[in-house]
């Protein structure tokens, strides 16, 4: 087991990391229960082996600091403090969902926990972020605004753009890279030119720091120090977290363009199983571990049954929220 | 009442709603010096520069940071240069600036307004001539407007700013020097409200910005030869005044549409098959447009002049349809 390394840690918190990270684990597991029994009909995209950067990233940020994610969001939305039911009624289409049923899994946002919203567009979040942290600037407030976004993101031009932006306007923005090694179906190495994303970041004036991904305590504590920094008025931080994408691209997709091989070692690096043996050497019982797990699926499968049972949205939600000037049941013909 | 050019109206109101509102702050290319236009000049030293923001060459970025900025409570003003730029910028607007209130169930408001300076203006070839108002007339979510004279440049540009939506905003080049008279105090026209620029009897003229002025143009060329034409001003494409069209289309029996804009996917076919669906019988010819051909711009102006519609065309296409 890699990466367990014995330190001073808060137990309290490594606790509350642990919880979290097996409610997402558990999440994307009923989601991909709903795919397989075909009532969530759209694409999702599940985050399994990616926890820590979630829970990791969320936890060091206030409820009103904000947060804009990606097409692979569910996590970074739970940890930010969203319902899950709410959430999982999103991923069917059905009464009760987060956004009406209008977004699904790749528009999911919680306005009164700051997630401002997955994307389903490959860093588009980049730039809404950096203007949500301009606006935070303008205001005069304390706030942080956060993007989290996939290693692909970075040969797409809001990378450039957003980042400079940020560094240009000192802005008050935490970018984190989850390098997962994939972009869509592709291996990201094998198109991306040059040293990557942390050596682009600092190219752009963006001090960067690259950690394992999977190691919930490098991530909380990097994390922590960069949103002390930015908060402090420090300008924007960026850090890439190294992970490995456990499931295909879709749920949908059995991602045979890997070896079995290498799927097999990613998964003797799971970041739940590693926080767990930091907790176990800090003295947590094992017993009190799987009531994490056993709790968080039971949660998790009670938001499916919900969900699953909910009805259609209603009708007149089609033209509702269009626009306030020439709203279309104006026109409707 | 003042005497002020197109350009000067839109300073004003950008001015006057930057003093009511401390969250309205403008934010592109060049500001800090006055704009490409000189449509900012001096703002940077009433508001500073954090509110009158120069930005780097990356419309992307613009766009993109004010969809947040929007969301997060403030008003941004997007200056986009020349609507030939924003292009660069399509995915934020379309997708993002005018979808996020939708598909996030209404979480959101994203109240922004994109000034898009458009049109023919000099030897300025495919790259910096286009009109492409009636693209964003195609996507829920966003409202188009396309001011014609300065008292409107400035009526709507504030209306446009206290609107909660993204509100795409073309300002003609060719009318930044313009001189008109503008009511003084907090004008707000409203959106999707014809003005008729010229009452007549025999024929509709419906036209948008500076396309406007050769219609009016024509139908003073007309009334010399004893043709009325009746001249829309639509101002606003999205929502665009069904009613005064109707009106006046039930009045005169024919309709003529005529914009700057590429005639084929323009609005004029959005306007003649509404028409044509809603009032076929008091139609006394066919509905016609005059706009431009499907050609991109020139540079030299000879050629540059085949894409204009001149009053001399719309003249011929009036008096064909008055004798059919």
């Amino acid at each position: 087991m890699p990466g367990a390394t014995p330190r001073n840690i808060d137990v309290a918190r490594y606790l509350d990391h642990h919880r979290m990270m097996h409610r997402i684990r558990a999440f994307e597991e009923a989601a991909a229960k709903a795919n397989e029994d075909q009532l969530v009909l759209g694409a999702i995209h599940l985050s399994i082996g990616q926890e820590a950067i979630a829970s990791g990233v969320c936890k060091n940020l206030r409820t009103d600091d904000y947060l804009l994610s990606t097409h692979r969001g569910h996590g970074h939305t739970l940890a930010k403090g969203a319902d899950a039911t709410a959430m999982m009624s999103e991923l069917l289409g059905r009464e009760g969902g987060i956004c009406q049923g209008k977004g699904g899994s790749m528009h999911i946002a919680d306005f009164g926990v700051g997630m401002l919203g997955a994307n389903g567009v490959v860093a588009a979040n980049i730039n809404i972020a950096a203007g949500a942290a301009h606006a935070i600037k303008l205001k005069g407030d304390d706030g942080v605004a956060c993007s989290i976004f996939g290693d692909g993101a970075i040969n797409r031009g809001p990378f450039l753009e957003g980042l400079n932006w940020a560094g240009v306007f000192k802005l008050p923005a935490l970018f984190v890279c989850e390098s997962n090694g994939f972009a869509s179906t592709t291996r990201t190495e094998a198109m991306t030119s040059g040293e990557g994303a942390a050596a682009r970041a600092r190219a752009l004036g963006v001090p960067a720091d690259e950690v394992d991904g999977n190691d919930i305590v490098a991530v909380d504590e990097t994390v922590r120090a960069a949103v002390d920094v930015i908060r402090g008025g420090g300008g924007p931080r960026f850090i890439v977290c190294k992970t490995y994408r456990l499931h295909g691209h879709t749920a949908s997709d059995p991602a045979a363009y890997r070896p079995r091989a290498e799927v097999d070692a990613a998964w003797k690096n799971d970041p739940i199983a590693r926080c767990a043996a930091v907790l176990r050497e800090a003295g947590i019982d094992a017993a009190e571990l799987a009531a994490h797990r056993d709790a968080a699926a039971t949660e998790m499968n009670q938001a499916y049954e919900t969900a699953k049972t909910a009805p259609w949205p209603d009708l007149a939600l089609a033209y509702t929220d269009v626009q306030d000037i020439g709203d279309p049941r104006e026109r409707a013909f | 009442m003042t005497v002020m050019t197109y350009a000067e109206a839109g300073m004003t109101a950008l001015a006057e709603e930057m003093r009511r509102d401390p969250l309205v702050w403008a934010v592109g290319e060049d500001l800090g010096r006055g704009g490409v236009f000189g449509q900012y000049k001096g703002l940077v030293e009433e508001f500073g520069p954090e509110r009158i923001s120069d930005a780097p060459i990356s419309e992307s970025a613009i766009m993109g940071a004010s969809v947040g900025a929007a969301m997060a409570g403030t008003r941004p003003v997007v200056e986009m240069r020349f609507a030939d730029f924003a292009l660069c910028a399509v995915d934020e607007l379309v997708n993002q600036a005018a979808k996020a209130r939708y598909m996030l169930g209404g979480q959101t408001k994203v109240p922004m307004v994109i000034r898009e300076p458009m049109g023919m203006w000099r030897s300025s070839a495919a790259q910096h001539s286009q009109s492409l108002e009636s693209w964003y007339t195609h996507i829920p979510g966003l409202v188009v407007a396309v001011p014609s004279t300065p008292a409107d440049n400035k009526g709507l540009l504030k209306a446009a700013i206290r609107a909660d939506d993204p509100v795409v905003y073309f300002e003609h080049k060719n009318l930044w020097g313009m001189e008109g008279e503008v009511p003084d105090g907090d004008l707000l026209t409203p959106f999707g409200k014809a003005r008729i620029e010229r009452e007549g009897r025999d024929v509709t003229i419906v036209s948008w910005s500076s396309q406007l002025h050769t219609a009016s143009r024509a139908a003073g060329m007309l009334e010399k030869q004893d043709i009325s034409a009746e001249v829309i001003d639509l101002r606003t494409l999205w929502p665009w005044d069904r009613d005064a069209v109707f009106a006046s289309v039930e009045k005169t029996g024919r309709l003529l549409i005529t914009h700057e804009s590429v005639s084929v996917g323009g609005f004029g076919a959005e306007i003649a098959a509404t028409v044509s669906e809603h009032l076929f019988k008091a139609l006394k010819s066919p509905v016609r447009r005059r706009a431009a051909p499907r050609i991109p711009i020139s540079y030299a102006p000879p050629l540059e002049d085949v894409v204009r519609v001149s009053e001399a065309q719309i003249v011929e296409t009036v008096l064909e349809m008055v004798s059919s």
